[in-house]
């Protein structure tokens, strides 16, 4: 007779006085099912080494892990020169390109890129430097690129740079802190999730304390294109911190420039085992008192400023606090010593 | 020379095809056609479960090799071990362990992507380990198979002497009967075959194999009858041949029965399992008012009724033993297409008798009678099978 083959056991379940009729006669043949057997054998067993600690990543140091670990120190200060008034000119060269992006290992994302890489370069300079940043589409879409901050309405990213096309985007820096850049062209999450962003940091003109600085851009890939993310990262690689947890220094303060890019899920999160950090939404208010807390989340494009002080030797954890990321790609360690 | 002139438009064509390959294969077809998406085809065959975790049997039934980058387990990375290796040729089965600490009556899903981003599933539906081969759980099958089968075709063989006090009428509606039942077993058997068939690699064209061992059977059955048609003068072994060829036909059927059954208790859904027996078992007595209508003209022993229970039944327990312990979409697939054939085989034959009898007596092969027979048939099947569908 027909059987659905695929029966849920929630499926099961439904079917109510079916499975009442069922239990009553699994009461009778209850010798001829393993159930009780494996009942008492799950009761005994003990998990085997393997089990207990979850996934761990393979040890090789591929493509893909490299391009997350230049990302996490690597700042683009452009090519440096003065203008007539005495203001500080930075100029930045962005090709958007279409590039297979390693997000996991052996797993290829077929990527639409800033520069090649996942999320792209790090632009960085000073509240009151003008940025001139070229842009080139060397891709088949149209793209553009939008800054978030404050500048002119014609240098927004808004028109669509056409396959072959160059623009040149010119403005003053402002405000200082830390922001973010996206492409912004119809339709807007294809263009975001394949790829097409990156960390803006802006630096305040009175300078932060000195720290050991981090950029990380909080991102999601979606790989059978269903609308829901199978691998979530820190710049653009599995697991990545966790492979290699990052090295820092006891009693030292470390700033890590965080966003949020994830398409898809509506936000993101971060959260540090062991320790607590002080945190400054878009980091862009001098008189802001900052969030004391370990754990903190962001919407799409939200971005903020952690500082944090290790106190004592030891591996920490961090991790987003969405298990489900946590546990697709989302989750690494720093090691204090 | 007119010999040799044959010969030479013989070979023509096959030198100018050697010919035609040879430069594809050296120079390309000349049309550049790199496709839009990667082709990749993994099947998930199997899982079983043990203390250890799941063991995941797959197939590579797409045009290229495969690799297998990472295993997820219900939303999480985790790790496993890959024989004889993470990437797959074509047609190459392999085996994938992955420990993990699973819950008892929990559903579990396992996605496999590859190095090209692509997923494919496998789901557990309800976890509970699988059970191992063991002269016990053989014997066990067994039982349940004997339940399934042999009981109550058996049981419903015990209406014979009722129904041996009927008229030509009569019987002809009890025949009615039995065409009815075994339609609805025909079509109910496609069916079967088709959702096995879904389930199957597509490479092996699951679908076909259902119509074409379907067709094939039929025909091969048809063909076996006419050849003893010449063979049988004594008309009193027309009756019995038939049973036996009911019989047959509706154990082909239930060795699907046993498939389903011995499919549902190995993966876990232990309940559903022992629901279909007993749903199969009060579904399959009106088997043995079918297998003994053709007898009621003769009188035969009581070894007859059992061989013909054994027949009609037995295949259950075989059935499940194969569902339990080996089972395989396509080879299901195949297999239900044999039974359907069977099926319609019989039902031809019985029509065939029907007429003929009809028309030496001059009695209408459809009358009121005979088709409220037929209607009977598959309502009692339709009404049954509301026991093991839902």
């Amino acid at each position: 007779m027909s059987q659905e083959k695929n029966i849920s056991r929630r499926s099961f379940l439904k079917a109510g006085a079916a499975g009442a009729f069922a239990i009553f006669g699994g009461s009778w043949l209850s010798s001829f099912t393993s159930a009780q057997k494996s009942l008492q054998t799950m009761d005994k067993h003990q998990l085997h080494e393997e089990m207990k600690h979850g996934f761990v990543p393979s040890s090789e140091k591929t493509k893909g892990y490299q391009m997350a670990w230049d990302a996490l120190t690597k700042f683009d200060y452009g090519k440096v020169s003065t203008l007539a008034d005495g203001r500080t000119l930075r100029e930045y060269e962005i090709t958007a390109a279409e590039t297979n992006i390693e997000i996991s290992k052996g797993i290829t994302f077929p990527g639409w890129t800033y520069n090649n890489t996942i999320p792209g370069p790090t632009v960085r300079c000073t509240e009151g430097d003008v940025i001139r940043v070229h842009f080139r589409n060397t891709t088949s879409h149209p793209h553009s690129i939008h800054f978030h901050g404050i500048h002119p309405t014609n240098m927004d990213g808004l028109e669509a740079i056409p396959p072959g096309g160059e623009f040149v985007y010119e403005f003053e820096a402002k405000p200082a802190g830390m922001h973010v850049y996206h492409c912004h062209v119809a339709p807007l999450a294809r263009h975001i999730h394949k790829g097409l962003y990156g960390n803006f940091i802006i630096d305040p003109i009175k300078p932060r304390a000195k720290a050991t600085e981090f950029n990380m851009v909080m991102n999601g890939f979606d790989l059978d294109l269903d609308g829901e993310n199978e691998v979530y990262t820190v710049n653009g690689y599995a697991f990545a911190y966790m492979q290699e947890p990052i090295k820092v220094k006891v009693g030292e303060l470390v700033r890590i420039y965080l966003s949020n890019m994830t398409e898809f899920d509506l936000i993101n999160s971060f959260h540090l085992h062991a320790n607590f950090f002080n945190y400054f939404a878009t980091g862009a208010d001098p008189e802001a008192r900052p969030n004391y807390t370990d754990t903190i989340m962001q919407c799409q494009g939200e971005r903020g400023i952690l500082e944090i002080v290790f106190p004592a030797p030891g591996k920490y954890m961090f991790h987003a606090h969405q298990s489900e990321f946590a546990e697709l790609g989302w989750m690494g360690f720093f090691a204090a010593e | 020379m007119q010999k040799y002139r044959m010969i030479f438009w013989g070979i023509l064509p096959i030198i100018l095809l050697t010919a035609i390959i040879v430069w594809i294969v050296n120079n390309g077809t000349g049309v550049s056609n790199n496709p839009a998406a990667p082709i990749e085809v993994l099947n998930i065959e199997k899982i079983k479960l043990d203390e250890n975790g799941f063991e995941v049997k797959v197939l590579n039934s797409g045009p290229e090799e495969v690799t297998i980058a990472q295993v997820v387990v219900d939303d999480s990375f985790w790790n496993a071990e890959f024989a004889p290796s993470d990437t797959l040729q074509r047609f190459e089965t392999g085996t994938i362990n992955i420990p993990y600490p699973w819950v008892y009556g929990d559903p579990h899903e396992i996605k496999l992507i590859t190095s090209s981003g692509l997923i494919f599933s496998g789901e557990v539906a309800v976890a509970t380990d699988t059970p191992k081969a063991s002269p016990e759980l053989f014997w066990q099958y067994a039982l349940i198979g004997f339940y399934v089968g042999i009981v109550p075709v058996g049981l419903g063989l015990l209406w014979y002497p009722f129904l041996r006090r009927f008229t030509t009428k009569g019987m002809h509606a009890i025949l009615a009967l039995t065409v009815g039942l075994l339609f609805f077993l025909a079509v109910d058997t496609i069916e079967e075959g088709l959702e096995m068939a879904a389930g199957a690699p597509g490479v092996f064209q699951g679908t076909g194999l259902v119509w074409m061992g379907a067709l094939l059977s039929f025909l091969f059955l048809v063909a076996i009858d006419q050849s003893n048609d010449k063979k049988i003068s004594r008309a009193s072994a027309q009756g019995k041949s038939l049973s036996y060829k009911i019989a047959a036909g509706i154990g082909l059927h239930n060795f699907g029965e046993g498939l389903a059954i011995g499919a549902a208790f190995a993966s876990g859904e232990a309940a559903l399992g022992t629901f279909l027996v007993i749903g199969f078992t009060l579904h399959n007595i009106t088997e043995g008012v079918g297998i003994a209508s053709p007898l009621l003209k003769e009188r035969p022993t009581w070894k007859t009724f059992v061989s013909l229970a054994a027949i009609a039944g037995g295949p259950a327990i075989l059935g499940t033993w194969v569902g339990g312990f080996i089972f395989n979409d396509t080879l299901a697939a195949l297999f239900f297409g044999i039974g359907a054939g069977a099926i319609l085989q019989v039902i031809y034959a019985i029509s065939k008798m029907i007429v003929k009898q009809s028309s030496d007596k001059g009695l209408s092969p459809v009358s009121w009678i005979n088709f409220g027979g037929l209607t009977m048939g598959i309502l009692l099947m339709y009404v049954t099978a509301l026991l093991v569908n839902f």
